[in-house]
C-alpha cells in the first residue's frame, strides 16, 4: 500500500538533488575553517573551571589563597564574587531552551560529580589550569544515588505520567493470545564529539560577543541575555562552524555563563575550552533508561496490545524527559495502546537531547520486542511489520504526509539477501567458518519546520549573498543554501555566498530535530524570488539600462542572467544592470511559519529500515557487526552526498550504541568514571561494517515546495535493536540491556573451532 | 601539569646520574627519563606523575634492532614500537612480539613509544589516573577505589588486597613469553635482568612495579633465539576491534616433536597485575600431545588462581579461551 497523498515526481532542477561537495570542504580541509575555540582577541586569557569531586553534598570551603599568587593568575571566582547570573524565566512556546537552569556557582549545593565551583581566570590556558587544580575545596558530602535500576524506584511525579494511548491495552493484551512482556535498558550515553565545547566571551561597552560551540546561536542569545541579566541586543552569539554536536550543543550549558561571566569581571576577552573529562559531567549526555514494553498479538501476527512504560533518570534539580514514545503510536497498526513514563532523580548531570532523542532509545525497545515477537510467532520479523503496516496515523488519526516503510523493507531485504535467511539459530557460516547472525528493524523519526527569516543579495561584483541566524553544524547546510539560492537564480554555487551562525544576521532555526533543510527551504526560495523581482523591477525601470521601456514582468532571471523571457540571446549578466544603474545590491528578505508547535493536516514523519548481518566467534567471544543494508524514505535529498554521510555515520554510531557506549558512574563517587576516549568505547574506523544506504527520494511536497524531509537522525534509530536481533540469531543469546558485551555471550554454545 | 625541567642526556652515565638524584625510580619518582612520552606525558597532564626533571634520552644511540653472534636479537630502549614491529629481524624470528606490537594502541603512538618506554607503561585503571581517588600505587596507603568500583578492564591474576590494577602493554606480554632479558646501566654499573624476575607483584607495595633502582637506565633489551621449529603467535581480545587495552591476550611460543609438546611459553595479558607468564599452563603442556584437551587443561591450570572483581568475572572464561585458541592457532602453523 503506498501512502502517498502527494505522490508527484520531483521538480526538475540543476542543483536540488544533486549531489554536491561542501562549499566550505576546501576550508575545513585545509584548517582555514575558523571554530569557536580558534579565535584569540587581543588581550585574551583564559579560564578553567574547578569541579566537585562529590556527586551531593556541600561545599564547606573554598581555599583559593595558593593559585592567587601563582604565576599568571587574575582571579578566582567562587559564588561569593562571580556576580549575578540570572536564572531563565518560563516561556511560550518553543523559545529560550536550557537544559541546566541552575546558573553555576549559585549556592554551596552540589547535584552531580564535575558541577562547577570555581573559576581560575590567568594569561594562558596552562596557568589557569594549574591555579584550578590549587584550588582546595572542602565539602560535607552525602550518599550520593547514581542506581541504574529505575523502572519501579521512586519518580518525581506520585505515578507514571500518561502518553499517548488508544482503544484498552491492559485488556487487549490479558486477553492476547501471544504476549511478549520483557523490560529493555540503555545506559547513560555521553555525546563525543571531537571539538570540545568553548567559549570565547568578549565584553565591552556593555556589551557581550560570544564565540559559541553552539547548534542554535539565536536561542543561545536569547538565554545568556537572560542569565547574565542585558536585553538580548546586547549580546551577539556566533558560531561560524562547528565540530559536530549530536544535540550536545543545541542548549546552552554552565561553562557559557562562567565565561561571560569572567570577561564582564575582568573586562577582557576570556576564552574557556572544556576538558574531555568535562564533556562526560556539564553538558549533558542522553540518560539512563529502562523500558517494559508489552505486546499482544494474534497467532497470525496481528497486533492487539502495545504497552510501553518507561523511566528515565534526570539531575537532582532539572527534569529531562527522554520521550521514548515518539515513534511507538505511529510505526504499527494496533488497536490498542498505552504509554506511560517518569523520571528518576540521580545524582547526575542533567541529561539532554542526543542524535534521535526518544525515538532512538524507543525503538531500540520497541523494536527488539517485535523481533523477539516474530521469533515467538516463528514469523520472518519483516514480514511481521508489513502484517503491521498502519493506513493512517493510529495516534491522531491524520495521513501521513509520505510514508513508504513497507518499500524500505522490501527493498532493503532484497539489497540485502534477506531470503537467502536460514531462521534457525547460529545455523548460517560465512566462508571462514564463523556464524553469521541476520536482524532487521524499522525506524522513523518525526520531520517539521520551525521559524525562518533569510536575506538574499544580489549584488553588483555578480555575487549572491545568502545570510540566516541558523547555523552548520557539520552536515552542510552551508551547501543547502547555496543550492536553494542557485536554483532560484541559476547562479553557480561558487558565485554564492553564505553567511550563518551569526544572531546579527536574520533569525534562523536551530539545528536540531532534523528540520533545518525543511525549515529554510521555504524562506530561502521566497528571499531569493523577492530579490530576483527586485532585480527584474531595476533592470526594467533603469532609464539607461539594457533593458529600459521593459515590464519587469515580463523578464526573468536565467543562469544568472537577466533576459527578456525566454530570449537567452538578450541576456545580459545581472551584475551588469546593477553597475549601469549604479545600485550596489538588491535585497530580497522573507520570513517563513514553520508547522513545529501548529496544527497540521497531515502526519508528517520519515522511515526507514536496517538490514543487519554480524560476525560471531564463539570460541573466542569475538562479536562484529560485518554489513548494514539501510533503506531511508526520508523525502527528496537536497544533496544526497552529505545526506549519505548522515546516514552512514548513524550507523556507525548505532554500532557503538549497541556494542560499546556506555557511561559508568562510580558507585561511591557518582562519577561519569569513564571519562575518556580510551574508557568510554566509541567504534573506530576498524569496526566499521560494509554500508550500503538507499534513499528511496519519494518528495513530501506537503512539507515545503522541494519536498524535502530531513536526515541528521533517522539512521541511528533502528541500528541496535537489529544488531540485537542479529546477535540473537547468531547466538540464541537475547540482550535486552545495552551496550551488547562479550560477558553477555560467554554463554552462547561453542561450535568446534574452524 | 606542574612546572618542570627538561634537559638533555648527553650520553649515558650522565643520564644515569641525573636520575640518581630521585629518591626512587618508581611512581612519584622526581626526575625521570622521557623517550616517546607517550605514556608519562599523559600521567603528567593529570598530575599523577609530577617530576620536577626530565632528561630527554632521546638523542643517546639506543635504537638499533640487531642480532648478535649468539643468534639472539638486541633491541635498544628507543627502538620505536613501529620500527619494532616491523624489522623484518623481528618479523621472522619473533612474529609474536610483532604482533603483539601491532595490536596496541595506534600507529602514531606506536611511532612515538619506546621499547623502554613500553616496558615501563602505567596501568589504566582510572582510579590510579585521578587523584581525585584513593590508589595504593599513586598515593601508597591511601586505599584502592578498584575494589568495588570500576574493575572491568582489571587484573583477576596476581592482584591484592592493595591493588587490583592490570599491566596493559601488549608488547610485555611477548617479551614474557620470549624470555626476554631487560639490560640497565645503574650507578653501580651494568646489569641484566631476565623479564621474569623484572616486575614486581604489588602485594603491599604497588607503587614498586619494577626492580629497577634511582638512576637504573634500561639500555636495550635482548631476546634469545627460539628453539629451533618454534612456533608463536599473539592473540587479543578486545570489545571494539582496535585501539583498545585487551580484555585478554595470549602470547604462545610453541615447539612441537614427534607429537609432544617438547618447548611451550604462555604468557597472558589484561589479565595479570603484571605481565603474566603462566608456568602452570606450560607444565600442563610440555611433553603432552597439542591437542584440544589438553590445551583446555592447559588453560584451566592458568586461570586456576584467578580471583576476579566485581565486574570481571567473565575474564577467567574469556582468557581461557583465548589460551586455547592460541595454542590452537600456533599448533596450526605451518
Amino acid at each position: 500500500m503506498e501512502q502517498d497523498s502527494n505522490a508527484q515526481t520531483a521538480t526538475p532542477s540543476k542543483v536540488i538533488g544533486v549531489a554536491t561537495q561542501r562549499i566550505d570542504a576546501p576550508l575545513k580541509t585545509t584548517g582555514t575553517a575558523v571554530y569557536t575555540s580558534d579565535h584569540h582577541l587581543p588581550g585574551m586569557v583564559y579560564a578553567w573551571p574547578v569541579t566537585a569531586t562529590i556527586s551531593r553534598g556541600t561545599i564547606l570551603s573554598v581555599d583559593a589563597s595558593e593559585a592567587q599568587s601563582m604565576p599568571g593568575v587574575l582571579a578566582v571566582y567562587t559564588h561569593k564574587n562571580i556576580g549575578p547570573l540570572y536564572r531563565t524565566p518560563p516561556t511560550v512556546g518553543f523559545s529560550m531552551r536550557q537544559q541546566e537552569h541552575r546558573p553555576p556557582l549559585e549556592n554551596l549545593e552540589v547535584y552531580y560529580y564535575g558541577q562547577y565551583v570555581a573559576v581560575a581566570v590567568a594569561q594562558t590556558m596552562e596557568q589557569a589550569r594549574a591555579a584550578a587544580e590549587a584550588i582546595k575545596v572542602t565539602y560535607q558530602p552525602e550518599t550520593p544515588n547514581v542506581a541504574t535500576k529505575l523502572l519501579g524506584t521512586p519518580l518525581t511525579t506520585p505515578g507514571m505520567h500518561p502518553g499517548s494511548h488508544r482503544g484498552d491495552a491492559a485488556a487487549a493484551f490479558a486477553q492476547a493470545p501471544v504476549k511478549h512482556d520483557a523490560v529493555y535498558s540503555s545506559p547513560a550515553e555521553t555525546h563525543n564529539p571531537i571539538e570540545l565545547h568553548a567559549t570565547v566571551a568578549d565584553y565591552r561597552d556593555g556589551k557581550y560577543t560570544l564565540y559559541e560551540t553552539s547548534q542554535a546561536v539565536v536561542n543561545h542569545r536569547d538565554v545568556m541575555a537572560a542569565v547574565l541579566g542585558v536585553p538580548p541586543g546586547n549580546v551577539r552569539v556566533i558560531t561560524r562552524f562547528l565540530g559536530s554536536g549530536f544535540g550536545g550543543k543545541l542548549w546552552p550549558w554552565p561553562h557559557s555563563a562562567l565565561a561571560a561571566a569572567c570577561s564582564h569581571n575582568l573586562q577582557r576577552p576570556v576564552k574557556l575550552v572544556i576538558s574531555r573529562s568535562m564533556m562526560f559531567e556539564s553538558v549533558g549526555h542522553r540518560p539512563a533508561i529502562e523500558q517494559q514494553i508489552q505486546l499482544g498479538a494474534e497467532t497470525n501476527g496481528k497486533l492487539t496490545a502495545i504497552v510501553q512504560n518507561y523511566v528515565n533518570h534526570t539531575s537532582m534539580i532539572d527534569d529531562y524527559a527522554e520521550g521514548c514514545g515518539e515513534a511507538t503510536p505511529l510505526l504499527y497498526s494496533c488497536a490498542n495502546l498505552k504509554i506511560t513514563s517518569g523520571l528518576a532523580r540521580r545524582n547526575v548531570g542533567t541529561p539532554t537531547a542526543m542524535r534521535g532523542p526518544g525515538a532512538v532509545p524507543g525503538l531500540w525497545a520497541l523494536e527488539s520486542a517485535m523481533d523477539e515477537l516474530a521469533w515467538q510467532l516463528k514469523m520472518d520479523p519483516v514480514q511481521l511489520r508489513l502484517l503491521n503496516e498502519p493506513a493512517v496515523d493510529e495516534s491522531n488519526g491524520k495521513p501521513f504526509s509520505s510514508r513508504h516503510l513497507k518499500e524500505c523493507l522490501t527493498v532493503g531485504a532484497e539489497k540485502f539477501g534477506w531470503s537467502q535467511r536460514k531462521p534457525a539459530i547460529g545455523s548460517m557460516k560465512n566462508a571462514q567458518g564463523a556464524t553469521l547472525g541476520w536482524g532487521v528493524a524499522a525506524c522513523s523519526w518525526g520531520a517539521m519546520r520551525s521559524d525562518a527569516e533569510t536575506m538574499v543579495e544580489l549584488l553588483a561584483n555578480g555575487r549572491a549573498r545568502v545570510t540566516c541566524g541558523t547555523q552548520d553544524i557539520g552536515g552542510g547546510t552551508y551547501t543547502i543554501f547555496a543550492q536553494l539560492v542557485s536554483h532560484e537564480t541559476g547562479l553557480p554555487l561558487n558565485k554564492i555566498d553564505v553567511a550563518l551562525g551569526d544572531t546579527k544576521l536574520p533569525p534562523g532555526p536551530v539545528s536540531g530535530g532534523s528540520w533545518t533543510t525543511a525549515t529554510v527551504i521555504p524562506a530561502v526560495l521566497q528571499a531569493t524570488q523577492n530579490a530576483v523581482r527586485s532585480l527584474l523591477m531595476l533592470a526594467a525601470s533603469s532609464p539607461d539600462g539594457y533593458f529600459a521601456g521593459s515590464h519587469a514582468a515580463d523578464m526573468e532571471m536565467s543562469d544568472g542572467f537577466v533576459q527578456p523571457k525566454g530570449q537567452p540571446a538578450k541576456r545580459v549578466a545581472f551584475g551588469e544592470i546593477l553597475g549601469r544603474a549604479n545600485v550596489k545590491a538588491v535585497f530580497g528578505n522573507a520570513k517563513s511559519e514553520g508547522t513545529l508547535g501548529r496544527e497540521t493536516k497531515y502526519s508528517f514523519h520519515s522511515f526507514g529500515a536496517h538490514f543487519v548481518e554480524i560476525t560471531w566467534q564463539p570460541e573466542i567471544a569475538r562479536l562484529r557487526v560485518s554489513r548494514v543494508v539501510t533503506v531511508i524514505d526520508a523525502g527528496r535529498m537536497i544533496n544526497p552526498r552529505p545526506a549519505r554521510n548522515q546516514i552512514e555515520g548513524a550507523i556507525v554510531m548505532g554500532v557503538g550504541m549497541a556494542m560499546l557506549e556506555d557511561t559508568q558512574y562510580d558507585p561511591r563517587s557518582g562519577a561519569p568514571i569513564n571519562a575518556n576516549l580510551a574508557d568510554y568505547l566509541l567504534p573506530v574506523n576498524a569496526d566499521c561494517p560494509k554500508i550500503d544506504v538507499t534513499f528511496l527520494d519519494y518528495p513530501d511536497y506537503h512539507l515545503d515546495a522541494l519536498g524535502a524531509r530531513g536526515v541528521g537522525e533517522i539512521g541511528l534509530a533502528g541500528v541496535a535493536p537489529a544488531i540485537a536481533g542479529a546477535v540473537y540469531h547468531a547466538t540464541g543469546i537475547r540482550v535486552r540491556s545495552l551496550p551488547i558485551r562479550i560477558e553477555d555471550l560467554l554463554a552462547a554454545p561453542q561450535t568446534a573451532s574452524a | 601539569m606542574q612546572l618542570f625541567e627538561l634537559i638533555t642526556a648527553q650520553n649515558v652515565a650522565g643520564a644515569v646520574k641525573e636520575q640518581a638524584a630521585s629518591p626512587t625510580a618508581q611512581q612519584g619518582a622526581s626526575v625521570r627519563f622521557i623517550a616517546g612520552g607517550t605514556n608519562l606525558v599523559d600521567c603528567m597532564k593529570l598530575n599523577v606523575e609530577t617530576p620536577r626533571r626530565l632528561v630527554d634520552i632521546n638523542g643517546l644511540p639506543l635504537d638499533t634492532i640487531e642480532k648478535l653472534p649468539d643468534g639472539s636479537v638486541k633491541i635498544g630502549a628507543l627502538a620505536r614500537n613501529s620500527d619494532v614491529a616491523q624489522s623484518d629481524l623481528i618479523r621472522t624470528q619473533f612474529p609474536v612480539l610483532s604482533q603483539a606490537i601491532l595490536s596496541g594502541a595506534t600507529g602514531q603512538l606506536r611511532n612515538m613509544a619506546s621499547t623502554a618506554g613500553n616496558l615501563l607503561q602505567k596501568t589504566r585503571c582510572v582510579y590510579y589516573r585521578d587523584r581525585a581517588y584513593a590508589c595504593n600505587k599513586r598515593a601508597p596507603g591511601s586505599g584502592c577505589s578498584a575494589i568495588g568500583g570500576y574493575n572491568r578492564n582489571l587484573a583477576i591474576l596476581g592482584t591484592s588486597e592493595h591493588c587490583i590494577a592490570s599491566n596493559p602493554s601488549d608488547q610485555n606480554v611477548a617479551l614474557m613469553a620470549l624470555d626476554a632479558t631487560i639490560h640497565i646501566s645503574g650507578v653501580n654499573g651494568q646489569r641484566s635482568v631476565p623479564i621474569a624476575a623484572f616486575y614486581l607483584l604489588p602485594g603491599s607495595t604497588p607503587e614498586k612495579e619494577t626492580v629497577l633502582l634511582p638512576g637504573d637506565l634500561i639500555t636495550h633489551v635482548t631476546v634469545p633465539a627460539l628453539p629451533s621449529g618454534s612456533k608463536s603467535l599473539y592473540v587479543k581480545l578486545r570489545d571494539r576491534a582496535s585501539y583498545e587495552f585487551a580484555l585478554a591476550s595470549t602470547a604462545v611460543v610453541l615447539k612441537t616433536r614427534q607429537g609432544k609438546i617438547e618447548h611451550v611459553r604462555v604468557a597472558l595479558g589484561g589479565v595479570g597485575a603484571i605481565p603474566w607468564r603462566s608456568h602452570e599452563a606450560e607444565r600442563a603442556l610440555v611433553g603432552h600431545a597439542p591437542n584440544a584437551e589438553n590445551f583446555r587443561k592447559a588453560a584451566e591450570a592458568a586461570l586456576k588462581q584467578a580471583r576476579p572483581q566485581s565486574q570481571n568475572a567473565f575474564k577467567v572464561e574469556l582468557a581461557k579461551r583465548c589460551i586455547v585458541h592460541t595454542l590452537t592457532q600456533a599448533a596450526q602453523l605451518a
